[in-house]
């Protein structure tokens, strides 16, 4: 974990105002890990004062990229970032990452609701060859899927301006039922609404499903304890979606 | 210029403190600063047994500033000694541990716990959280009980005490005139103030405890203000 003022490389608009901002960071490139996180000043000044929380979409060399969507002063302020400037970057932030070179499963899901999917395509880049890696996204209407740096995509749309018409939960379930899925093993981030019917429906078929959070943070290094997700089972009664996580195993938080 | 003071029988490097609850209890933030040139680090507050927090959501962001409602989350003052103090050791700046209770008596426990460790330099008393119901704020808008928490607690230690106090109260020079008169070496001015925040769509309250503290640049001027208040009132330093 460092702070870096990173040359930004590239800011541009892959969807409908959704955008991809590209920095220079050889220390975060070198040691991200899927799922985790970057925590972004979009200005020096008091307003916005806290951090963004984004997950690492895509490392390419020293390219390290995040997406957004712009819904408040700090997005808008990022959306208008130029290649050249400079940008304060914390990270790679987040213990909790996506477990991705075991041998506890062949099928990769990647279930993304909306922006969700910020936090696969990375993860996809570092699933081994030998896996097999299925995406399922979600996206309110058809011009706000993201489909960059994944393969074999299966598109869910509220409006049913494309592909299934309904909830990406409903068509990973009519998926898994009309098919035969090896080893399989979720990976999931999303509206929490989403993530906890998934999570119900990890534990009924038993399949293993982790979950990347999101959550309004401030710190991003557990010093704040801003950010706190109730957990499962005996000992503390909440984790940090910053520090424990953002990822976790489904059964370690109660949705 | 030479920016060292002391406090009773500690010297400190230089007059830069980082604020309790911005730092953790120092061990996290290694990585990413350079302890030694602090003057010191006031601890997340500590209380007798560790403490869950209040439930989300627990902070919001407001115009140059963040509401925050935390209860004293924190690990309790055996794991503090146990595990923190031992990873502080070989830091220069000096480490004050602050104090969260909701009784008398249990300032004294955790106080008393701690001042045998040479690794504590000193003690700030959180008499002023607006986030917990009970103990707290309750103590802090009282003078008699700041008065009442500050004697006990000279009592029982000849490292440096420090009482931080509210904002939210009318006059803040009483609570530090209190402090000071029952021996305290300084008083931290100011905690947060009270504050609320409503998501205009759902008509609902943004903390899940309804208000909370608001701290950053908002609030600098108000905080100048009770500076200067208190400055006029006592002779002791204030932080």
């Amino acid at each position: 974990m460092i702070q870096e003022h990173a040359r930004i490389a590239a800011v541009k608009e892959i969807a409908s105002n959704i955008f991809q901002l590209s920095f220079l960071s050889s220390s975060i490139s070198r040691s991200a890990l899927p799922g985790q996180f970057v925590n972004v000043k979009a200005e020096e000044s008091a307003v916005p004062l806290l951090r963004r929380p984004f997950s690492i979409f895509s490392v390419d060399g020293e390219t390290v990229s995040i997406i957004f969507n712009v819904v408040g002063l700090g997005t808008k302020l990022l959306s208008q970032k130029k290649a050249g400037e400079i940008l304060d970057v914390l990270g790679p932030l987040g213990k909790g990452v996506f477990p991705f070179n075991d041998e506890k499963f062949d099928t990769a899901l990647l279930v993304a609701g909306g922006l969700g999917v910020a936090a696969f395509p990375f993860l996809n880049s570092r699933l081994h060859a030998s896996k097999k890696v299925i995406s399922f996204l979600g996206a309110r209407t058809s011009s706000f899927v993201v489909r960059k740096g994944l393969d074999n995509i299966h598109v869910a749309t509220d409006d049913g301006s494309e592909g299934f018409h309904g909830t990406v939960v409903d068509m990973l379930k009519n998926f898994m039922n009309e098919n035969t899925v090896l080893h399989p093993r979720i990976y999931s981030c999303g509206p929490m609404p989403m993530m906890r019917t998934l999570a119900k429906y990890s534990r009924e078929k038993n399949v293993p499903c982790y979950a990347a959070l999101e959550c309004e943070m401030a710190c991003g290094i557990g010093l704040c304890q801003g950010c706190p997700v109730e957990a499962a089972g005996e000992g503390r009664k909440y984790k940090l979606v910053c520090k424990d996580g953002p990822v976790f195993d489904v059964r370690e938080i109660l949705f | 210029m030479n920016e060292s003071f002391s406090l009773r029988n500690v010297r400190f490097n230089n007059r830069i403190f980082v604020a309790s609850g911005t730092f953790g209890y120092g061990d996290e933030v290694a990585e990413l600063v350079e302890f030694d040139g602090l003057g010191g680090i006031m601890t997340k507050s500590l209380s007798l047994k560790p403490r869950d927090g209040n439930p989300p959501p627990r902070i919001t962001e407001t115009a140059s500033g963040m509401l925050n409602s935390i209860g004293l989350a924190n690990i309790g003052v055996h794991k503090f000694i146990e595990e923190k103090i031992p990873a502080l050791e070989h830091h220069a700046c000096a480490i004050i541990a602050n104090i969260a209770a909701s009784t008398v008596e249990e300032y004294c426990g955790v106080l008393e716990l701690l001042d045998p460790h040479k690794r504590v330099d000193g003690f700030e008393i959180n008499v002023s959280c607006p986030n917990v119901k009970e103990g707290g704020l309750s103590f802090g808008t009282d003078p008699v009980k700041v008065a009442l928490i500050t004697k006990e607690l000279r009592k029982r230690t000849r490292k440096p005490l420090i009482i931080k106090l509210t904002p939210n109260v009318t006059h803040i020079s009483e609570f530090a005139r209190a402090a000071e008169a029952e021996g305290a070496d300084a008083v931290s001015v100011i905690n947060t103030l009270i504050g609320m925040a409503v998501n205009i769509h759902t008509k609902e309250p943004k903390l899940s405890t309804i208000t909370g503290g608001l701290s950053g640049p908002a609030i600098k001027p108000v905080a100048l203000a009770k500076v200067f208040e208190v400055y006029k009132s006592v002779k002791i330093p204030v932080f």
